[in-house]
């Protein structure tokens, strides 16, 4: 029993942390119609810029602030330079000069901060196991997780639902054309929302950065698993993305904790359990094709609304 | 239509006789790595090739493509580790793995549209990857090699690096040939109505659904085929050539040389390997005269240009290749007019 | 128009010209092709094995038999069809007469082919696939390295000695990963718990698989993880709260790149290695002080093996006098395995893998450094076990 809360808790917390990626890409997607491959892009430099300034002031608070900051920055540039000439092409465009921006920022982070990769450790206050619940420990850093990001949830709700800029953004994404009408600045908002989605992406590769390795290419397979909740939810649909979030953050985990002793039962030890990982990574995408046959909007789109 | 000396058919022309020598070139000069580099354009192409009848043609944003690769691929080694060596075998069986497969995405996928389009072909792709990456008997994530190639009972010999190249060669020609059919043909007029307006197609009475998945069958299926070539240019089939960055790949080829064009892809993905390949050198010849310390290290960052240059392309050169060659064929055309006004 | 046409041919011709390379040339230099990972995650394993081999042509006066030795590096960016298509140019392009290299089983498995096709001599410097040591050996394929299986048997061993009852398993799911913990299998005496299998190289996060090693309740935890995933791995199993109450053992996962970002996470782990920086023979003390004064850090395991492979290399290539036309003659001086190796005495099996010992290291802290320190001799001077399986006698 303490085993399955434990999975559910590592579930939990790896579907909170897809959902900060997943939240700036619906938005993006939503308001401005714009596919945005290099969303994973804005991942790794959150975590790049989290591990430099990390080593810098010697705090990870700080450097955890000054990545957000610095990515925020980063993606409110890129929309000015590139992304604003994307928006009202096809989405074949989307994909394609994204791709070449995928290219180019793996490129320039190799060039800025050499092939190995860099780690950012663990801060000494967290980097130990807590008894959350008698009998459960639990790592104390993914706790941490879990609280942020429950909160950056939290923050988001009340951004969307109850402040003009929310109202703004949940116009764009039902209508755009009316919001341009009602004599928003279109240019400034489309910039804004972007860096939105910038600093969450870069929070949430700043987060992952200390269990994980910072490494070239990192945002790559999280990337399309970001993209997949975004569609489960509905595109444009912050809820969608959050319960989309959840749900493919627990398959994922629970898939490869008890998935692998099915699998062992039906094929035999060797078989089963070599077949495991990789199976277990198809349900997420075989759950994604049975939503989009049954509704093909997502769960919750803003579109159809 | 009658063929005009037009730069477009000249640089093509001079294309096709290219690789139709290229043989020659190695033989002379004893580079045989170029007919290896060649040898896998060539069948790349084909591939950009099946992927241009329903992205350049027909406007479905396939984000798998790479998976009919990749299980044309896989069918070949899988019978050729299992003992079925017969190319006779080996081949009509990747063709119908492939055209089955493409049968149940396409039915299941063409029913949404636009970007979640995108995403559900992309989904299928990733299962054909995690599946490949599953089975632990053909060698899971590591892959699985080929002991042999394809036999043809003696007919041709593909272990022969040169003529293993003008089978594939030939197999590309024959593919553009089948695309130029079918796209003149009714059934690809249609295809074009689809992608510029369906709505007006389905209401003149075209049944739209069974025309699209009828060509993105015969592209999956044309795919699956470059696929059991690849694995016997390679000996090697590994789960990443299904990865959703090759379908990427892919895309990038048809749209660089120009989509919706018979030659396009060809150029593609020549220009991609090319540059994946030479691009690296060039950025090194050209940082020697300010850096001659760095140059060799800047020839490793040769996608910081490739990245932008694909940006580039997409904003300013849609066209493609292709595109770019119409254009002056055009600006030539022109002059002359004016020339006799 | 045929005037040009006669001008641009006579033009392909001579540019074409020094391509062409007699074959009664005389060998000017010594071409070596080295393939490794020189980006990503693991590119620093890749850079040691690089400095190792460099340091080992300094030794030589970067000349072998007479002749310049001339490199040419190659990344495989850890990617089995890359590593294929790097060995071809190698082969094809650049017409090398060894390649070196190969960390990960994969990719050489998936490269060696083209190599031997060309009867280019193949000198492993790390990665283990046991079928290269067994079914598919070749007289062209040398390794200076082990099988995967050899070192996971030897902790094994030491822990059956030790009296450990259980033990529950976790490694990457590909070759060497799937080679390893069936080796520890096959010498462990008490009971396998579960065992679990991650998606390699791309899944860092072991949080389910760590969850059920410690509701399993086994004796130990037995683990395989080369490169950044296994600093990765020791920080989440400090940080899930298994260090200290589940003792750890592993092989290849801690090495001297990765102990300065292990740390106190790495400290009483018990691994198996065929060579340490301690070992008191001349060639190892020589290599060591000079690896640490050219390039600051302590070398690892990967570049003792690539020192050794180079300096097999220079021997072979000396025996021969630098006629390395003559294949037969290169191989007989590569079985004869003439040159001082880091690992002490140095001899080939039938199959060209190491006749070598093993010994147990322990991570310990002197001051402020981690070092391993060899702690026992698991196994003296044992033969590869593939041999049988190849058919060179």
């Amino acid at each position: 029993m303490t085993l399955f809360i434990e999975q559910c808790l590592n579930g939990l917390q790896f579907g909170l942390l897809l959902f900060l990626l997943a939240a700036g890409l619906t938005l993006v997607f939503g308001i401005m119609d714009l596919v945005n491959l290099a969303h994973g892009s804005l991942y790794m430099l959150g975590a790049y810029f989290a591990a430099t300034f990390a080593a810098w002031t010697g705090s990870f608070v700080i450097g955890a602030v000054l990545a957000i900051i610095a990515t925020l920055l980063v993606g409110m540039a890129l929309e000015v330079i590139a992304m604003r000439r994307l928006y009202g092409r096809d989405h074949l465009d989307h994909v394609l000069g994204t791709f070449g921006l995928i290219l180019f920022f793996d490129e320039a982070v190799r060039l800025i901060w050499g092939p190995g990769g860099l780690s950012l450790p663990v801060p000494a206050w967290l980097n130990r196991s807590i008894e959350i619940l008698p009998g459960v420990q639990y790592s104390a850093y993914r706790f941490a997780i879990i609280i942020v990001t429950l909160a950056v949830a939290a923050f988001l709700y009340i951004l969307v639902m109850r402040t003009r800029v929310g109202m703004l953004i949940r116009a764009g994404a039902s209508n755009r054309e009316m919001v341009g009408a009602l004599g928003v600045n279109i240019n400034l908002l489309y910039t804004l929302v972007f860096g939105l989605g910038a600093a969450l992406a870069g929070l949430a590769g700043m987060i992952q950065a200390p269990i994980l390795t910072v490494q070239i290419g990192m945002g790559e397979n999280i990337l399309i698993l970001a993209f997949v909740i975004t569609v489960i939810g509905g595109i444009g649909s912050i809820r969608g993305a959050f319960v989309a979030a959840l749900l493919v953050g627990f398959i994922d985990t629970l898939g490869r904790a008890f998935f692998p002793q099915i699998l062992v039962e039906l094929l035999g030890r060797q078989a089963g359990s070599t077949a495991a990982p990789a199976l277990s990574s198809m349900l997420i995408y075989i759950l994604m094709a049975v939503i989009l046959i049954v509704k093909p909007q997502g769960l919750f789109s803003a579109n159809s609304r | 239509m009658k063929f005009a000396l037009t730069p477009r058919n000249l640089v093509t022309a001079a294309l096709l006789i290219g690789l139709a020598l290229l043989p020659l070139y190695v033989a002379l000069t004893g580079d045989r790595f170029m007919l290896t580099l060649f040898t896998r354009i060539v069948i790349l192409a084909m591939a950009a090739v099946s992927l241009n009848l329903i992205l350049g043609y027909s406007g479905m944003m396939s984000f798998g493509h790479a998976a009919y690769l990749g299980l044309g691929g896989y069918t070949t080694a899988i019978l050729s580790f299992e003992g079925v060596h017969s190319g006779f075998i080996q081949w009509p069986a990747a063709i119908a793995v492939s055209a089955l497969f493409a049968l149940a995405v396409g039915a299941l996928s063409l029913r949404t549209r636009g970007v979640y389009f995108i995403m559900i072909t992309l989904a299928f792709a990733q299962m054909a990857y995690y599946l490949a990456s599953g089975m632990a008997r053909y060698g899971g994530d590591d892959g699985l090699s080929l002991e042999s190639r394809s036999t043809f009972a003696g007919l041709i010999d593909l272990s022969d690096k040169t003529t293993f190249y003008y089978l594939c060669l030939l197999l590309l020609f024959a593919s553009i040939m089948l695309v130029w059919r079918l796209t003149n043909s009714r059934f690809g007029m249609v295809l074009q109505g689809v992608r510029s307006n369906e709505t007006r197609m389905s209401a003149i009475g075209y049944p739209t659904f069974r025309y699209k998945l009828t060509g993105f069958v015969i592209a999956g299926t044309l795919c699956g085929l470059s696929g059991a070539l690849i694995a016997n240019h390679t000996d090697f089939v590994s789960p990443s050539m299904m990865f959703w960055t090759r379908s990427g790949d892919l895309i990038v080829m048809v749209v660089l040389g120009g989509m919706g064009t018979l030659f396009g892809p060809v150029f593609g993905a020549l220009a991609l390997l090319f540059l994946e390949q030479f691009l690296p050198a060039l950025i090194s010849t050209a940082v020697e005269p300010f850096n001659p310390a760095g140059a060799a290290k800047a020839g490793e960052y040769w996608q910081l240009v490739l990245g932008p240059l694909l940006l580039f392309v997409v904003l300013f050169a849609r066209g493609g290749i292709d595109g770019m060659l119409r254009a002056l064929s055009r600006r030539g055309a022109d002059a002359e007019r004016a020339r006799h006004d | 128009m045929q005037k040009t046409f006669l001008a641009a041919s006579a033009a392909l011709l001579l540019a074409a010209g020094p391509v062409v390379s007699p074959a009664w040339a005389q060998q000017k230099s010594v071409k070596i092709g080295f393939v490794s990972t020189f980006s990503g995650p693991v590119a620093s394993i890749g850079n040691d094995m690089r400095n190792a081999f460099e340091l080992a042509l300094d030794h030589m006066g970067r000349k072998m038999g007479g002749l310049p030795v001339e490199m040419i590096y190659e990344d495989d960016t850890l990617k089995p069809e890359v590593g294929k298509q790097k060995a071809e140019k190698l082969v094809e392009s650049d017409k090398v007469d060894f390649v070196s290299g190969f960390i990960w089983s994969n990719v050489v498995y998936a490269s060696y082919k083209p190599i031997v096709d060309a009867k280019t001599f193949l000198i492993i410097a790390n990665a283990g696939e046991t079928r290269l040591a067994g079914q598919n050996c070749s007289p062209f394929i040398f390794s200076t390295s082990w099988t995967n299986d050899q070192n996971p048997i030897a902790v094994a061993d030491y822990m059956n000695q030790k009296g450990v009852k259980s033990v529950y398993l976790i490694g990457p799911n590909y070759a060497a990963g799937k080679e390893n913990l069936a080796g520890f299998k096959s010498a462990f005496k008490g009971k396998v718990l579960g065992e679990d299998y991650t998606t390699w190289p791309s899944q860092l996060d072991f949080s389910a698989e760590l969850a059920k090693a410690k509701a399993s309740k086994a004796d130990a935890v037995y683990m395989f993880y080369p490169g950044a995933a296994g600093v990765q791995f020791l920080n989440q199993y400090a940080q899930a709260g298994l260090k200290g109450s589940i003792p750890l053992y592993t092989t290849f996962s801690i090495d001297s790149l990765s102990l300065p970002r292990q740390k106190d996470a790495a400290l009483g782990v018990i691994s198996a290695l065929q060579w340490s920086a301690d070992l008191p023979n001349d060639a190892n003390k020589k290599f060591v002080d000079d690896f640490k004064k050219k390039f600051g850090s302590e070398p690892s395991f990967y570049a003792a093996q690539s020192y050794d492979a180079a300096m097999l290399i220079g021997s072979a290539v000396t025996a021969v006098k630098g006629n390395l036309g003559d294949k037969a003659a290169v191989q007989k001086a590569l079985e004869k395995a003439d040159f001082k190796s880091v690992r002490g005495d140095f001899k080939f099996g039938s199959n060209h893998y190491p006749t070598q010992s093993f010994y147990m290291q322990e991570v310990v802290k002197t001051g402020d450094s981690y070092t391993q320190k060899t702690i026992a001799t698991a196994e003296k001077n044992v033969p590869n076990p593939h041999a049988k399986q190849c058919s060179m006698k």
